[in-house]
């Protein structure tokens, strides 16, 4: 795809999102909207992977270690078809196969049940060495959140994966800098990030969160990196593309009400001008 | 009684991985820095390149293993019964439980008997915590022809299983050449009208010595081997409750969530009598001698016949 068609395809899935979490009047929007483009970029362009076949042997893998934007996850899975975009709106209401964090026995797509965090990034690890043990070349994917890697499971699994060469793995910290209770440097110091996994034998890469091209380089870099695993440290905008949601630790777990829903769609409605005009 | 054979059911559970790796091509053996005490050590040497030795990180090992049982493999996690239960509970519920993941828990130095070490590494909770766990099977081996048993049998079954295995020999008196082992189904070890013992792990062979006891006296308990304490067989225990009318439970475990209270939960639902339970009164251990601890706490045949004169 090309860049364009990717920033398209990423404000559907944000459109997604807040729909979902309004519907539900409760959920993730600030950490799904931040982590919105990666979402797209995985399943549209990066991932080997079939929604006709959600359980494909070979099929790359994804943990949303970071399971509480489940909206984010669940957005991508619907418009790249694994279930109809119209059932996000039932995400979190009684009887959904959308649970509030990911459930793999529930939802299509869905490779690993999250939202405890510090796991998912242990059961990434566990499928890397799956491949490697059954010589197969698929590749995992897991997301995270930079206020997650306070997790001390984090450091265990990453110590692991680094140890044992796992170059099938990309771990993905989405670096919005606010967690519930503030700036995550306020409230307990997760910086430096990238000197961290180089401790652990990572090759890491910096990008911007919300440029494709930033993205596609960082995915190229980690395929032909050999011996290591990669850690991708995106720096991104929590809320990105709903004005008043973006860069608002307010935002990490609220719903928008009737007005506040609006101006979102609103916003993204405007974000879809300025991509046909482009 | 000299010439009785000891194991303990640790060793048991090594060499039956080693033994179950041809027949399960999928099984991979995860531990963490503990092979040479939980015995996976024996597995290792069969079957180096399925083997991971995840270092000391239990919740590591157990999100790791969740992920090897999503692409098809079945992992025995393995550490001391304290971390794999313990440390571990919410790692074993939400990557394991929850998703129903193919994993096996293979938790060694449970209980007292774990001796010297001391309450630190007692554990006697973990039978409370994991049966708690929705969909989670637990099984307490009492011997080595048990411990063997169930292991095979774990892998046979697809879905969540704790094993719990101890430290210390144990005597051996099921007869491998008969034992059959079916998860959810308590054994009839003896037969008596006057008392019902209900066992479990090491325990079981405590409660035969006491029965032995009692018959001395006049009295003939009827004696059960409960090795699942999860899902539980219901039937055999109410069977025998409704004649005797009394019953008294044991295990090297807290008397708060295990065999005790599992029996109670069945019949105080079906078939209410006097129940008494004998384990570790809320309360840790402590540093000695496994025998001497078991024998301390009442866990011993003398222990267990004396518990059952009192309710008597």
């Amino acid at each position: 795809m090309t860049n364009l068609e990717l920033q398209k395809k990423a404000n559907e899935v944000r459109k997604g999102i807040v729909t979902a979490v309004y519907s539900a009047k409760a959920g993730h929007p600030g950490g799904s909207l931040s982590a919105a483009d990666m979402f797209t970029y995985l399943y549209f362009e990066e991932m080997n992977i079939d929604p006709a076949n959600p359980k494909k042997d070979d099929r790359d893998r994804f943990v949303l270690s970071k399971g509480h934007t489940a909206p984010g996850l669940y957005s991508a899975l619907a418009n790249r078809g694994y279930f109809p975009v119209e059932d996000l709106k039932t995400l979190r209401h009684l009887g959904s196969y959308l649970q509030g964090h990911p459930c793999m026995q529930e939802t299509p797509g869905v490779d690993m049940s999250s939202g405890s965090l510090g796991q998912g990034i242990s059961a990434a690890v566990g499928m890397a060495m799956a491949g490697k043990m059954d010589k197969k070349d698929y590749r995992v994917y897991t997301l995270l959140g930079d206020g997650e890697i306070q997790e001390g499971q984090v450091w265990e699994a990453s110590m692991f994966a680094g140890a044992h060469n796992l170059d099938n793995l990309v771990v993905i910290v989405d670096n919005n800098g606010l967690q519930i209770d503030g700036k995550v440097e306020d409230v307990c110091s997760v910086y430096p990030i990238e000197d961290k996994f180089k401790a652990f034998n990572f090759n890491v890469v910096t990008i911007d969160a919300h440029n494709f091209d930033e993205i596609r380089a960082a995915m190229e870099n980690a395929k032909t990196t050999k011996g290591m695993p990669t850690a991708i440290v995106m720096k991104s905008v929590k809320g990105k593309g709903v004005s008043y949601m973006e860069n608002n630790a307010g935002w990490h777990g609220k719903a928008p009400n009737d007005d506040e829903y609006k101006i979102a769609m609103d916003d993204l409605a405007k974000i879809d001008e300025q991509l046909k005009e482009a | 009684m000299a010439d009785i054979k000891k194991i303990a059911t640790r060793e048991s559970y090594g060499n039956a991985l080693a033994e179950c790796a041809n027949d399960f091509p999928q099984l991979v053996v995860l531990d963490a820095d503990l092979a040479g005490a939980t015995k996976t050590g024996v597995f290792k040497k069969a079957c180096p390149e399925r083997f991971i030795d995840c270092g000391i990180a239990e919740c590591n090992m157990t999100g790791i293993a969740a992920g090897l049982a999503t692409c098809g493999k079945i992992p025995f996690i393995s550490s001391f019964a304290m971390f794999a239960a313990g440390r571990n509970f919410e790692q074993v519920r939400n990557s394991i439980g929850y998703p129903h993941l193919n994993v096996k828990i293979g938790a060694t130095h449970a209980g007292i008997t774990v001796g010297e070490d001391g309450a630190t590494h007692q554990c006697n909770e973990d039978i409370a915590l994991m049966r708690t766990i929705p969909g989670m099977t637990v099984i307490v081996p009492s011997d080595d022809v048990e411990a063997k048993a169930a292991v095979r049998a774990a892998l046979e079954y697809e879905g969540p299983v704790y094993l719990r295995f101890g430290r210390a020999a144990v005597p051996v008196f099921n007869d491998e050449a008969t034992y059959k082992f079916e998860i959810g189904k308590g054994v009839k070890l003896r037969d008596g009208k006057d008392v019902t013992i209900i066992a479990t792990g090491i325990c079981v062979d405590s409660a035969l010595q006491a029965a032995e006891k009692l018959a001395a006296d006049g009295i003939e308990a009827d004696v059960i081997n409960i090795h699942t304490i999860k899902p539980i067989d219901q039937d055999i225990i109410l069977e025998s409750a409704k004649k005797t009318g009394k019953v008294v439970t044991v295990e090297e475990h807290s008397v708060i969530g295990g065999l005790g209270s599992a029996v109670c939960d069945v019949l105080a639902e079906n078939y209410p009598v006097k129940v008494k339970k004998i384990g570790m009164n809320d309360m840790f251990g402590e540093s000695g001698p496994a025998a001497a601890l078991v024998a301390k706490y009442g866990l011993d045949g003398e222990g267990v016949y004396k518990s059952v004169k009192e309710i008597l």
